[in-house]
């Protein structure tokens, strides 16, 4: 018995994907650029892809890029705003956003722009007084993630593009936790640029798509042959691209499933979790957020103790505990949002799919009350040093 | 995902001598909830002053438990003097290596059997580590980030880090610890400080300016870092009364807190006369 949770990360890929790439792995390996009747065949498959991405976000396939992930994509999308726009040097970002974006912030702010970086509040929410006036006669660009990858707290995108098109600057947003999630309509959003990655839905590794609006400028932040148009080159990672579009495909099919039963059974882990173990909250705005996401958090304890014993159960999560990642602070998202220290450390995030089942949510219901009774008897903190009395009844 | 040894997990999922010695000889505390580790040592001394019994409790991750589970199987039976010999090294071996992000855990057993053993010896708390704070988020000198250098033969600032956490913040002490390695590994000792000027003696009324100034602006972003806080309650001549707010309430550091970083800033930038009390 096992069961993956963490599919912010990244997710199994979809038998019905798999089925798709496999010729491509076989007989059909022509380069799309060829001229022979193996590379048209390839790209004639490279070109249905397109459609398929293009129809799941209802955008022109010719608005379609295909990129080597989703860091590739938000790298070129701001490189190309800035670049067309010399004479204009300040950014507006988030202080949440996934590092794909935050350290090219920090790049050109190092060249000199400057930088505006939006707060949250404690639900991970921004304040749209400050977003109003946050923008200057210089600003270049605005870059803002679609949906949060820790706490799956939703931007309200379509505001604030409607906004910065008022001030007639660009919108940018890292859509990669957003797609296949919520539905998305590139005809109504008047988003410039956006960046999905593959391997967010059930497509592999390695590939990943930048929407770029037409007449949106467009600066090559890869240069090479004529592929893409000229708009990025290098051979395409064709199992890639026939992957994401039947990924693409399969996204838009479940997204009724992801906000009905995903949906509930994250509902149904979170009050499990909640209403077994003491001293635990929920990070992130209850309503506003991604249908699969939850992000929680146990006092008293470390997230990293928790994961790898959860990992002997057969149960994958991810934590924003400074220990995982090797730094010594823990989450920037959750440290944004103010999550206080004696929190943050002990943070777990749980991200269902459309594959994830009850029996998934029990397993976790069952395995993670223990594990937490167990490193809290195990901890120095406790609540009698707060004055509070410490009950915690799990069996271990 | 960190590649553990065999023992750090066997360690980790089945830890030795976890709980309290409820009339343990000497308890040693080193970390905090804040800083993301925190062990406390409770150590069982006989008449020849050898360990006879020693438990802990741990706030940490799968090494700090690992380290602290090895370091209590180490020390039973030897004496304090023994003890006192027991490196971060010897406790990282014992596990048989940890990965290099994780050595501060190694780290942190020592300075917990330490605080213990100096306890024991009738010392209530560590002295204020000695020398300039480099790290303000973490609170570590030059002598500490010296030492951790020269014990464990460190080149570069990302070793540093690792053993010590110095710079694992905000990283503007970056620069600094560079300066330090560079000093020890060329033997260049660095150049002395100017002395610094005699400050006049202070009015009451400067003397409030000066200690409210140096509590917003330094005192009070180092502990909100923390999820900390802190509040000036009054100054009566010298005595600074101070509480101590957030995630710094129940912290089992605090005591340090007010007096190795707290008290000895006051003294460093106001008078070197002052002293903080908890009020």
């Amino acid at each position: 018995m096992s069961a993956y949770l963490d599919n912010n990360a990244t997710t199994m890929v979809a038998p019905e994907v798999r089925e798709a790439i496999l010729p491509l792995l076989g007989d059909e390996f022509g380069n799309p650029s060829s001229m022979h009747r193996l590379g048209g065949q390839s790209g004639m498959l490279m070109e249905q892809a397109r459609q398929k991405i293009a129809a799941g976000l209802n955008c022109d396939p010719d608005e379609i890029i295909f990129t080597s992930c989703g860091t590739e994509g938000d790298n070129t999308a701001i490189f190309s705003a800035l670049e067309a726009q010399p004479e204009k040097r300040h950014i507006i970002t988030t202080r949440v956003e996934h590092p794909a974006v935050l350290n090219v912030a920090k790049h050109y702010e190092r060249k000199g722009y400057a930088v505006t970086y939006l707060s949250v509040d404690s639900n991970g929410l921004f304040d749209m007084d400050q977003y109003r006036t946050a923008f200057r006669p210089d600003t270049a660009l605005v870059s803002i993630m679609y949906a949060n990858n820790e706490s799956g707290v939703i931007s309200p995108i379509q505001e604030m593009a409607e906004i910065a098109k008022k001030h007639g600057v660009l919108f940018h947003t890292d859509a990669v936790q957003a797609v296949g999630k919520i539905a998305i309509d590139l005809k109504t959003l008047p988003v410039d640029y956006l960046v999905l990655s593959g391997h967010k839905i059930h497509a592999p590794k390695g590939v990943g798509a930048l929407f770029v609006r037409k007449n949106a400028p467009f600066r090559p932040f890869m240069l090479g042959g004529h592929q893409e148009h000229g708009r990025r080159g290098g051979t395409e990672n064709l199992p890639g691209i026939v992957g994401l579009g039947v990924a693409m495909e399969l996204a838009v099919e479940h997204i009724d499933d992801e906000n009905t039963r995903v949906r509930a059974m994250r509902d149904r882990l979170e009050k499990g979790l909640i209403a077994a173990i003491p001293d635990a909250i929920v990070n992130g705005d209850m309503e506003k957020r991604l249908p699969n996401t939850s992000s929680i958090a146990f006092k008293y304890i470390e997230g990293e103790a928790m994961l790898l014993m959860l990992d002997q159960f057969g149960i994958a999560a991810s934590s924003g505990s400074a220990c995982t990642s090797g730094s010594l602070e823990p989450s920037h998202v959750l440290r944004a949002m103010g999550v206080p220290f004696t929190f943050a450390h002990g943070s777990l995030r749980f991200s269902l799919s459309t594959y994830n089942t009850d029996e998934d949510i029990d397993l976790v219901l069952k395995e993670l009350p223990p594990i937490i009774s167990r490193l809290r008897e195990m901890s120095p903190f406790r609540r009698g040093d707060e004055g509070l009395d410490w009950v915690d009844d799990h069996d271990h | 995902m960190w590649e553990y040894t065999n023992k750090v997990q066997e360690h980790f999922l089945n830890p030795q001598n976890v709980g309290v010695i409820e009339d343990a000889d000497a308890i040693g505390e080193v970390g905090s909830l804040s800083c993301g580790d925190a062990l406390r040592l409770f150590l069982k001394i006989d008449d020849e002053e050898r360990i006879v019994d020693a438990k802990f409790q741990t706030f940490g991750c799968a090494s700090a438990i690992a380290s602290s589970s090895v370091l209590t199987e180490l020390i039973k039976g030897m004496t304090l003097d023994e003890a006192s010999k027991v490196s971060n090294k010897d406790i990282a071996e014992a596990l048989g290596g940890l990965p290099k992000e994780k050595m501060h855990c190694s780290v942190m057993g020592q300075e917990a059997l330490e605080d213990a053993i100096r306890k024991y010896r009738g010392l209530e708390a560590a002295p204020a580590p000695e020398g300039e704070i480099v790290c303000k988020c973490f609170g570590v000198t030059d002598v500490q980030i010296k030492r951790a250098v020269q014990e464990n033969k460190l080149t570069t600032l990302e070793e540093v880090t690792n053993f010590t956490k110095a710079g694992g913040g905000c990283e503007d002490c970056h620069g600094r610890i560079e300066e330090i390695i560079t000093e020890i590994l060329t033997g260049e000792a660095a150049k002395p400080a100017p002395e610094p000027e005699k400050p006049a003696r202070l009015t009451n009324i400067k003397r409030f300016q000066l200690v409210t100034k140096v509590i917003d602006e330094e005192i009070r972003p180092a502990l909100n870092k923390d999820g900390g806080d802190i509040e000036l309650i009054d100054i009566d001549g010298h005595k600074v009364i101070v509480s101590l707010r957030g995630a710094c309430v129940g912290c089992p550091s605090s005591g340090r807190t007010l007096k190795d970083f707290v008290e000895r800033r006051l003294k460093e930038t106001v008078e070197p006369e002052i002293s903080v009390l908890e009020g």
